[in-house]
């Protein structure tokens, strides 16, 4: 029998809907492989084998009786553990939330349950979300399975980790500044930021809200495109959520092509400071678009040098503000100081002792950024920044269909190399954080290897056009799956220690 | 700490020195029928910590949705106050950390308010009218509520612990500003009053808030500083908060008039700070010193849209608006015929509503207003209550007259049918009846009366007689004590004379 | 822009009820300058005229209509609370004992 874990998401769901494999055998295949390779990689915080298990033999019941059930019912998925999931500890990655249990379910996860797609359980990431690398996580880094002594990305490295690593053929991420993209990138994955206000962020845990977004996290475009659609579409919840329907985005993926599209090449997002074999992997994509029919154009986006700055404007005011309420008073942690202290003493220790560095670094940042005197300075100056990014795109769209460039300037790089330089790490998030500062859309594709690592490859498409990234993701990861002769993980290593 | 009884000087030696300056931030609970930004109930007195969703815990990951009603109804009062409604405004936060705030932010409006620019005329006791310009009126929501545990007093000084109930985070308030109010002079407690009593008027006619002070639906921050006669600068104010009641906000204000007055007065100077006012003492303490502890960091509501208004909109709203008091008073003022006494009169005694209810029901409006300001006032204030709260009611008052004009009874028995009705013992008709008031309407048994009475004092009768018409009261007087006062007056006076064969 | 001193640092962290040690500060003081350092042509990149954007996607009037929706339980309310007494959550006095 062929091994289930290896299946991609639309090939698990055709063979569970036929009835060849039950929704117990598919969960259970990829519980044991999270078994045996997750004490290498630690990607899953939380591993929720009696639900997944419980809702799988649901999936089997109806099934047997006949009933109509959504496409992916019984495909089992993994949740970033910045997502709240009733019944299932949610952490944030952070000492703060130990133990806490969210007594409502984000959005998202509603859906899961609604279309019966098991939730194997919680992945890793950087306290928060904040981080390239998932070394700031409280509970430990997660390894890439490409090479164990480097970074997956971040923040999201527990759901691309999973994913490319086979202990779970989906996983849901989230996207503030390249948090879905980058690992992707790094892990040889698919990731997607969706529009701003694509998917609802309620129940997402808030890091910069006018960022934040949630998104699929897969092995192959047709698979992120079927779990875009489930989880897509306008929620109540959420204020910032679009009406607009979330459109035919496998069918998109299905009919890949791209002939006559005019891609524009980010002249900015590639060069000086792009690793040269990730360079040369993008030199090579772009041919093999032209070969295929593309208008390959060249765009010029002169106001996405300010991104980075802005960004860690924005996203650390915003994050200051939402993370005030880990205070000890309502849920998590409290640490009581000696003596009879007051509430003020108890928030100042239990802050102090439940966040880590890099949180309490960002959280500093932005009150200094938000604080009298500096507004108009800093937040408000970086706001204006938005805006002429926002100009840039709006001018590159109308030269192209779609833009491109690396998702990350460099490949996964080792463990603990970039810990102590928090400027370097802001660094790899230079291509992917444009999107988020306009809300436009973006993926990342596997682009091939440089020096056995992957790169990633990403399009970044018009607000409310998602439908074009999963064209033209798919077709690319079909011409350079041509030249690879099958999909990129193919090529990954067995997972060392692993029998 | 400071103490209650801080040195002031008289009121009158304030007044000769100094001239105050005010400003009011006055909080309304609005009363929808969810939260602002949550769907929880907007309900009073329920069981802590249950009218509440992840969203006014402030759990992770929760985000607001604004109650479209409660931006009506700040809609609704901002054009009531003669405002400005802004064409495109937002919500901002407010970063401050309290445990009675979930999110350790609030959710409130700080650069561009829903309402803004207005003015309201204020008509104080004597008919003087004083206008209030209003800086600003934007929305916000409530905090959660403290109770402090183990010390003496229950006060927050000395507590050991503190108890949060988020019932009440996130119930919609609109907080309305005036700009400084100058020239006021010795009747600034008064206006103080009078200001707050009509935001409370005006709230409660729109239908947008209960205006229940006693349950802090309508709470009062009042600001007070003083410049020496004939200096145009401000001098330093102080924000006495939460000042909840109509007579605490003359109170307050008036003390820390005093208060003031006596600290220049010394050559000293008025720290700006928060105070507390206290009921019992009827005075205020030191609160928090203004510090840069109060850097709010405000910046713009991320995870909400802005409010975006139209003229259709803010029309249909406008049509909405119920009369103003002001207009409604004028109106029933030359319906009624009252003078400007009179109605003033009835203002103050608060039994406008009352009174036009009555005269509803069918009672003259002379009439009712001598109920009103007669009988039920006086009971009122024996019972030290609003003549509302009485308990007499609109149909009661229509029976009681009825009875009168019919002349079963005379207003002197009515007071009694009134004492039966109020003890419960049913409607006048059936205390007449039960306690034997009906006035003595058989000729026959008057007829017995007037002839002991005339018999009583042959010289009166004679009088009468002799064309002497004023000297038959006597013989009345005579007649109501035989028949314990259960006859009608006129009736008898009118038996008398045809007795007697005089004409009348 | 000034230098970020390290009482600056103290000031911020106490604004952000944050607790730090000598060598903290003394850490985030650097960090926090180098950070601020790399990013402070921001506020002179964008004039006058350029309006800021505080929403990606631009909408307005977002509203739900006043009506209950379901709430948490007593219970589900206090669930995650360190400490509770009473039905509500416990915390320590707020002020200082003077
Ligand atoms: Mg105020
Ligand atoms: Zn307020």
């Amino acid at each position: 029998m062929t091994d289930l874990t290896r299946l991609s998401a639309a090939q698990l769901a055709e063979k569970l809907s036929s009835r060849q494999v039950s929704a117990m055998e598919a969960v259970q295949a990829h519980l044991d492989r999270i078994g045996e390779v997750d004490p290498a990689i630690n990607a899953f915080l939380h591993v929720n084998t009696d639900e997944a298990l419980r809702v799988a033999s649901e999936v089997d019941k109806e099934r047997s009786i006949g009933d109509a059930m959504h496409p992916l019912a019984g495909v089992p998925i993994a949740v970033k553990d910045l997502i709240v999931t009733k019944g299932q500890p949610t952490t944030a990655g952070s000492k703060i939330l130990e133990g806490w249990h969210s007594p409502y379910d984000a959005t998202v996860v509603r859906r899961l349950r609604d279309a019966k797609m098991p939730i194997l359980g919680k992945t890793n990431l950087d306290e928060f979300a904040m981080g390239s690398s998932t070394e700031h996580s409280a509970y430990g880094p997660t390894r890439n399975p490409w090479d164990l002594d480097r970074i997956p990305g971040g923040s999201g490295g527990g759901s691309a980790a999973a994913v490319a690593a086979f202990e779970a053929p989906l996983a849901l991420g989230t996207d503030t500044g390249g948090s879905i993209r980058q690992p992707g990138a790094v892990t040889g994955t698919v990731g997607v930021k969706p529009t701003y206000g694509g998917v609802s962020r309620y129940g997402a845990i808030a890091m910069a809200s006018s960022l934040d977004q949630i998104g699929p996290v897969t092995r192959t475009v047709l698979d992120a495109a079927l779990l875009h659609e489930v989880i897509g579409g306008h929620d109540p919840h959420d204020s910032t959520s679009l009406t607009d329907p979330v459109g035919a985005l496998a069918e998109a993926a299905r009919n890949a092509d791209v002939k006559g599209l005019r891609i524009g090449v980010i002249k900015e997002l590639q060069g000086e400071g792009y690793q040269d074999g990730v360079q040369a992997r993008f030199t090579e994509a772009l041919d093999l678009l032209r070969q295929a029919g593309a208008d390959v154009v060249e765009v010029s986006c002169p106001n996405f040098k300010y991104a980075l700055g802005a960004y860690y404007l924005i996203m650390p005011s915003e994050a200051s503000s939402n993370l005030a309420k880990y205070d000890g008073v309502r849920f998590g942690l409290r640490v009581v100081p000696d003596g009879a202290p007051t509430i003020e003493r108890v928030m100042g220790a239990t802050r102090a002792a439940g966040f880590g560095d890099e949180v309490k670094r960002r959280i500093i940042l932005g009150t200094y950024a938000l604080s009298a005197g500096y507004y108009d300075a800093y937040y408000g100056s970086a706001q204006k920044v938005r805006t002429l990014i926002q100009r840039d795109f709006d001018a590159a769209f109308t030269q192209a269909d779609v833009l491109i460039s690396p998702t990350a300037p460099t490949t996964a790089f080792k463990l603990g190399e970039k810990l102590d330089d928090p400027l370097a790490m802001y660094l790899n998030d230079v291509a992917t954080i444009p999107a988020n500062m306009a809300g436009v859309p973006g993926i990342s594709v596997p682009g091939g290897l440089a020096d056995g690592l992957p790169v990633g490859i990403q399009f970044l498409a018009p607000a409310r056009q998602d439908a074009r990234l999963y064209r033209a993701g798919a077709a690319l990861e079909a011409l350079l799956e041509d030249t690879w002769g099958g999909p990129l993980l193919a090529q990954a290593p067995e997972i060392a220690g692993v029998k | 700490m400071s103490t209650a009884t801080a040195e002031i000087l008289s009121f009158d030696e304030a007044m000769e020195k100094f001239d105050p300056v005010l400003g009011f931030e006055v909080h309304v609970e609005l009363n929808t029928r969810t939260k602002m930004f949550s769907s929880a109930p907007n309900a009073f007195g329920d069981t802590p910590n249950t009218n509440v969703t992840p969203v006014d815990l402030g759990l992770p990951g929760v985000l607001p949705v604004i109650n479209r009603v409660a931006v009506e109804s700040s809609i609704k009062i901002g054009l009531a106050l003669g405002c400005k409604i802004a064409e495109k405004c937002h919500f901002a936060r407010k970063n401050y950390f309290y445990p009675d705030t979930p999110k350790n932010f609030q959710t409130s409006q700080y650069d561009e308010p829903i309402a803004y620019d207005g003015s309201i005329d204020i008509e104080l006791a004597d008919g003087t009218v004083f206008t209030i310009e209003i800086e600003r009126a934007h929305m916000e929501e409530d905090a959660g509520k403290l109770t402090h545990m183990g010390g003496a007093t229950g006060r927050i000084q000395g507590a050991e612990f503190s108890l949060v109930d988020y019932n009440r985070a996130g119930v919609p308030l609109v907080e309305i500003v005036t700009k400084p109010i100058v020239g006021v002079g010795a009747r600034a407690p008064e206006l103080a009053k009078a200001y707050v009593a009509a935001i409370r008027e005006i709230v409660k006619n729109l239908g947008v808030s209960d205006a229940k002070m006693e349950r802090g639906n309508v709470r009062c921050d009042a600001n007070v500083s003083l410049k020496p006669k004939g200096q145009e600068k401000f001098g330093t104010r102080t924000e006495t908060k939460n000042v909840n009641s109509l007579r605490a906000v003359e109170h307050a204000v008036r003390y820390e008039i005093q208060r003031h007055a006596a600290v220049l007065d010394a050559g000293g100077t008025i720290t700006q700070e928060t105070r507390h006012w206290h009921e019992d003492t009827r005075s205020t303490t030191a609160g928090r010193p203004k510090s840069d502890a109060d850097d709010y960091r405000y910046f713009p509501e991320p995870d909400l849209v802005p409010v975006v208004t139209d003229d259709a909109w803010i029309e249909k709203l406008r049509s909405e608006l119920p009369e103003p008091p002001a207009a409604r008073r004028k109106r029933l003022q030359a319906d009624w015929g009252y003078s400007d006494a009179e109605f003033r009169d009835v203002v103050n005694a608060g039994v406008m509503d009352a009174i036009e209810e009555t005269i509803a029901a069918g009672v003259k409006p002379a009439t009712a207003r001598k109920w009103w300001m007669g009988e039920i006032s006086r009971r009122a204030k024996i019972a030290d209550v609003e003549p509302a709260e009485l308990g007499v009611t609109p149909a009661l008052i229509v029976e009681l007259q009825g009875l009168i004009d019919a002349g079963k009874i005379n207003d002197k028995l009515s007071r009694e049918v009134l004492d039966g009705v109020l003890a419960g013992e049913g409607t006048p008709t059936e205390v007449v009846s039960q306690r034997g008031l009906e006035v003595v309407s058989d000729d026959g048994a008057l007829l017995e009366a007037i002839d002991g009475a005339l018999a009583a004092q042959p010289d009166v009768a004679e009088k009468i007689r002799g064309g002497k018409l004023q000297a038959v009261g006597a013989i009345v007087g005579g007649v109501m004590k035989a028949t314990r006062g259960q006859a009608d007056a006129g009736r008898v006076r009118q038996l008398i004379l045809e007795r007697l064969g005089v004409e009348g | 822009m000034p230098e970020i001193t390290r009482e600056d640092v103290a000031h911020l962290a106490r604004l952000a009820h944050i607790d730090m040690t000598g060598e903290e500060l003394d850490r985030m003081t650097g960090e926090l300058s180098v950070i601020v350092d790399s990013i402070k042509t921001v506020s002179e990149v964008a004039g006058e005229d350029v309006p800021a954007t505080s929403h990606p996607i631009p909408l307005s009037n977002v509203y739900r209509d006043d009506v209950i929706g379901e709430t948490l339980t007593n219970e589900e309310a206090l669930s995650g609370a360190p400490d509770n007494a009473a039905g509500r959550f416990k915390v320590p006095a707020i002020l200082d004992e003077e």
